[in-house]
């Protein structure tokens, strides 16, 4: 079964992440941990110094971890991106396209389970900076090529 | 019509795949039911009152033939021979196999159809105006915007696990015909000065417990920013809907408690930093797709009125029919309410009938309303004689489109876990007093809808007449309401007093029609005496 | 009484704990008391139940079992308007048990 999963090829943080309380009085950290209610723009200031951010699922029906890694990613954050918590191997792909490169689910997926889902979507058909190209711009771009 | 290519089919068919998997999961036991639940909802498969509940997408009410066909064939193979035709131009199967649903739905993808997002706290299927290309009044076809919409939202990786439901419509006519703005966002293209299109934004609508008209936080959006500004106005929801409360988690409650301003405040600041973000399809994809809804090739000179000779016929062409852009066409409506019958159903041989239609005289388009009865959007009217006739042989003939028979009901506790009382049952009362009665013509445009509960699936805040059923003590009660409109001058009807049983409602319905019939003044529907003398004339005549 | 109801995983068919199985008529059901829990906890682990709740019933003059509540009373019968897919299509009063 698997406890992580990781998409980087970077030796993983050993430092536990904080909070983002904790974060604000204790600068130097370079790991640091998001609640659903925390605002994933103010950490946009210290990305530089951040080489993890954890994003918890405290339950898997809380989607706003989603657009808080968008967020970060969209804002320039190369370091890793941790989906943690009540994460569902159904979620795995989805999370992926919003910028989630590394996963420590609660409740540890199976390997078939895991690799079904990540290969499971073909193409996408929105552009959420994960660097796949959506369905419009390949249609698009096989018109302009004949 | 819009057609699938290559990618929106294997899209489509990763999906059977994916949940053909996650069925087997599930019965595996890999999967409890608290993890199934949400992958079967984004499916569309409920759990209802008496067995599995597939809801499956038309997306923008737009079926072909083919799909019509398919649709019969799939409610005699998987279901008990007839479909539910829904408030959101979808339709519903009741008795459906978790075992079978994966074949169900590899059998929707061989027709380009599917059941993805019809359920969950997702973006769910795009509803639109049922006349769309059809209709003169449109500044221009709504479908592709919805079409690039639905692309957009499906299985849009950041907004699968939203506070709650969240549902839109797109509309491009001053004449609201798709409840615009009673949707979690109402869109109506329009043109500006300058003569572009663009979008009018109206968000925070909804039914519900606390139904609320969207404001319009913005008054154009530019083609080439829909989707961005789509995208902006749901990241906001989507990080700051209450998830405290499932009763207030809907987007019209955070535009309500933040307030238009400074939602919107919120959304410009979003959308000015999501423009940076090239997730915008270009314009040729708007192109693409806007060639599918081209007009079909209309013939021309063909004579534009209709032999009247037959009564029955006369009265099904003046209450059926609307008048179309091109001349010698008509827009023709198949009612779905029969008097007595179960409104938005119908049978297998009925849809087939449909489909058929649909093929040899409709340019092989049928729609779906909201109002759950079926469009053939383009039909000569020299054809209009033969339809009617096999609409009649097939019981499909009622003459009562917008009448007070024209009923819209939710199913009620008859299907639905949620429902605190029986909808249908009293929309077969009423049709069946007012068909008796003969009052029905008289009483002209008058909308009525049920809900079997406070969901408000059967749009009862928005009928002229509007009941809700509740459950008190165990036994089903009916309340009245009165003056609400889902159109352009949408309004939200009011509660009279106290509720009556099934038979009670029955009669207050009667003694509220009484009162307009009484009081009308020339050229008044129903909703326009109500709104000129208001609810106390009513309230008298009801409780007396 | 209290009853135990729930839907068969597989075909979604409304069923009532019968003391050793589920059986999809309700006269068939048997008080379950105080065990209505464990019974439902260990049906659900084996799959054998999905969704599975107790309900408020009493055994009526004739043997049979009515649910306290009308809901469950349209779940043991059919949609009252679709007479032909209750599982009473040939009892013309079957309606008139539910209300």
């Amino acid at each position: 079964m698997v406890e992580l999963l990781r998409f980087r090829e970077d030796e993983p943080v050993a430092d536990p992440a904080v909070t983002v309380d904790a974060f604000s009085d204790q600068s130097n950290a370079s790991a640091v941990r998001l609640e659903p209610g925390d605002d994933a723009r103010d950490l946009l200031p210290f990305l530089d110094q951040l080489r993890l951010v954890e994003i918890n699922f405290p339950s898997f029906g809380d989607g706003r971890g989603y657009s808080a890694a968008r967020i970060l990613r969209e804002a320039g954050f190369d370091g890793e991106l941790r989906a943690v918590g009540d994460v569902l191997v159904d979620q795995l792909s989805h999370m992926r396209r919003c910028g989630f490169d590394s996963f420590a689910p609660e409740k540890p997926f199976s390997p078939a389970d895991a690799q079904a889902a990540l290969s499971r979507w073909p193409q996408v058909y929105q552009a959420t900076g994960d660097g796949r190209r959506p369905i419009w711009a390949l249609r698009h771009d096989a018109q302009s090529n004949g | 019509m819009y057609r699938y290519d290559h990618y929106d089919q294997a899209m489509v068919d990763s999906r059977v795949e994916e949940f053909r998997d996650q069925t087997r999961r599930r019965l595996e036991g890999k999967l409890s039911e608290d993890q199934f639940k949400p992958l079967r909802l984004q499916n569309g498969l409920y759990l209802q009152l008496h067995a599995y509940m597939l809801r499956v997408a038309i997306p923008y009410g737009t079926l072909s033939g083919a799909q019509m066909h398919a649709l019969a064939d799939i409610a005699g193979k998987y279901d008990r021979g007839y479909g539910h035709f829904t408030t959101r131009q979808n339709i519903q199967y009741n008795w459906i196999k978790l075992e079978e649903a994966p074949d169900l739905l590899a059998d929707l993808a061989r027709v380009e159809m599917h059941a993805i997002q019809t359920s969950g706290n997702c973006i769910r299927n795009i509803s639109s105006d049922q006349y769309a290309g059809a209709i003169a009044d449109e500044i221009i076809d709504p479908r592709p915007y919805a079409e690039l919409l639905r692309q957009w939202s499906s299985f849009h990786p950041e907004f699968l696990a939203l506070p709650r439901k969240f549902k839109i419509a797109v509309i491009a006519s001053q004449t609201d015909r798709a409840a615009m703005k009673l949707h979690d966002i109402g869109i109506r293209m329009v043109r500006n000065d300058a003569g572009e299109i663009g979008a009018a934004f109206y968000v925070g609508g909804g039914m519900g417990r606390t139904p609320m008209i969207a404001p319009c936080i913005r008054e154009f959006v530019p083609v080439d920013q829909l989707i961005t500004y789509s995208e902006a106005c749901l990241r906001v929801y989507n990080r700051y809907g209450r998830r405290d409360n499932k009763y207030k988690a809907r987007i019209k409650i955070l535009v309500h408690e933040l307030g238009r301003e400074e939602y919107t405040r919120q959304v410009e600041e979003e959308f000015a930093h999501l423009l940076t973000q090239g997730i915008e399809p270009p314009l040729a994809e708007l192109e693409r797709i806007a060639t599918f809804f081209a007009d079909p090739p209309f013939e021309t000179g063909l004579a534009d009125d209709a032999v009247r000779s037959d009564p029955g016929f006369a009265l099904w062409l003046d209450r059926n029919t609307l008048p179309h852009k091109q001349p010698g066409y008509a827009i023709a409506v198949i009612s779905l309410k029969p008097v007595g019958g179960i409104p938005g159903d119908a049978s297998v041989e009925q849809m087939h009938l449909m489909a058929d239609l649909a093929m040899r005289y409709s340019f092989d388009e049928c729609r779906v309303t909201h109002a759950q009865n079926i469009v053939l959007p383009h039909v000569r009217k020299a054809d209009l004689f033969a339809i009617w006739q096999q609409l009649e042989a097939a019981g499909l003939g009622a003459a009562n489109l917008d009448t007070v028979e024209d009923i819209i009901a939710c199913p009620g506790l008859d299907y639905c876990s949620l429902a605190n009382a029986r909808s249908i049952p009293v929309a077969q009362k009423i049709s069946r007093r007012f068909a008796d009665t003969g009052k029905t013509a008289e009483l002209g445009e008058l909308k009525l809808k049920i809900s079997g509960c406070i969901n408000a699936c059967g749009h009862h805040h928005a009928g002229h007449i509007g009941i809700l059923g509740v459950d008190r003590k165990g036994t089903e009660n009916y309340q009245l309401l009165l003056g609400g409109s889902e159109g352009d001058d949408t309004s939200l009807g009011k509660i009279t007093g106290p509720g009556f049983d099934e038979d009670g409602i029955v009669d207050a319905v009667e003694r509220a029609t009484d009162v307009y019939l009484a009081r009308r003044r020339e050229g008044e529907r129903f909703l326009d005496t109500y709104r000129r003398v208001g609810i106390d004339a009513f309230k008298e005549a009801i409780y007396g | 009484m209290k009853i135990l109801t729930g839907n068969d995983l597989k075909s979604g068919a409304v069923t009532w704990w019968t003391g050793y199985d589920w059986s999809i008529h309700v006269e068939d059901a048997v008080d379950v008391g105080d065990e209505a829990d464990a019974i439902a906890a260990r049906e659900e682990g084996a799959r054998r139940v999905n969704a599975p709740y107790a309900i408020d019933a009493e055994r009526d003059a004739n043997g049979g079992v009515r649910p306290a509540h009308i809901k469950d009373r349209i779940r043991a019968l059919g949609p009252t308007v679709r007479p032909d897919l209750t599982l009473k299509p040939a009892d013309p009063e079957a309606g008139n048990w539910v209300i």
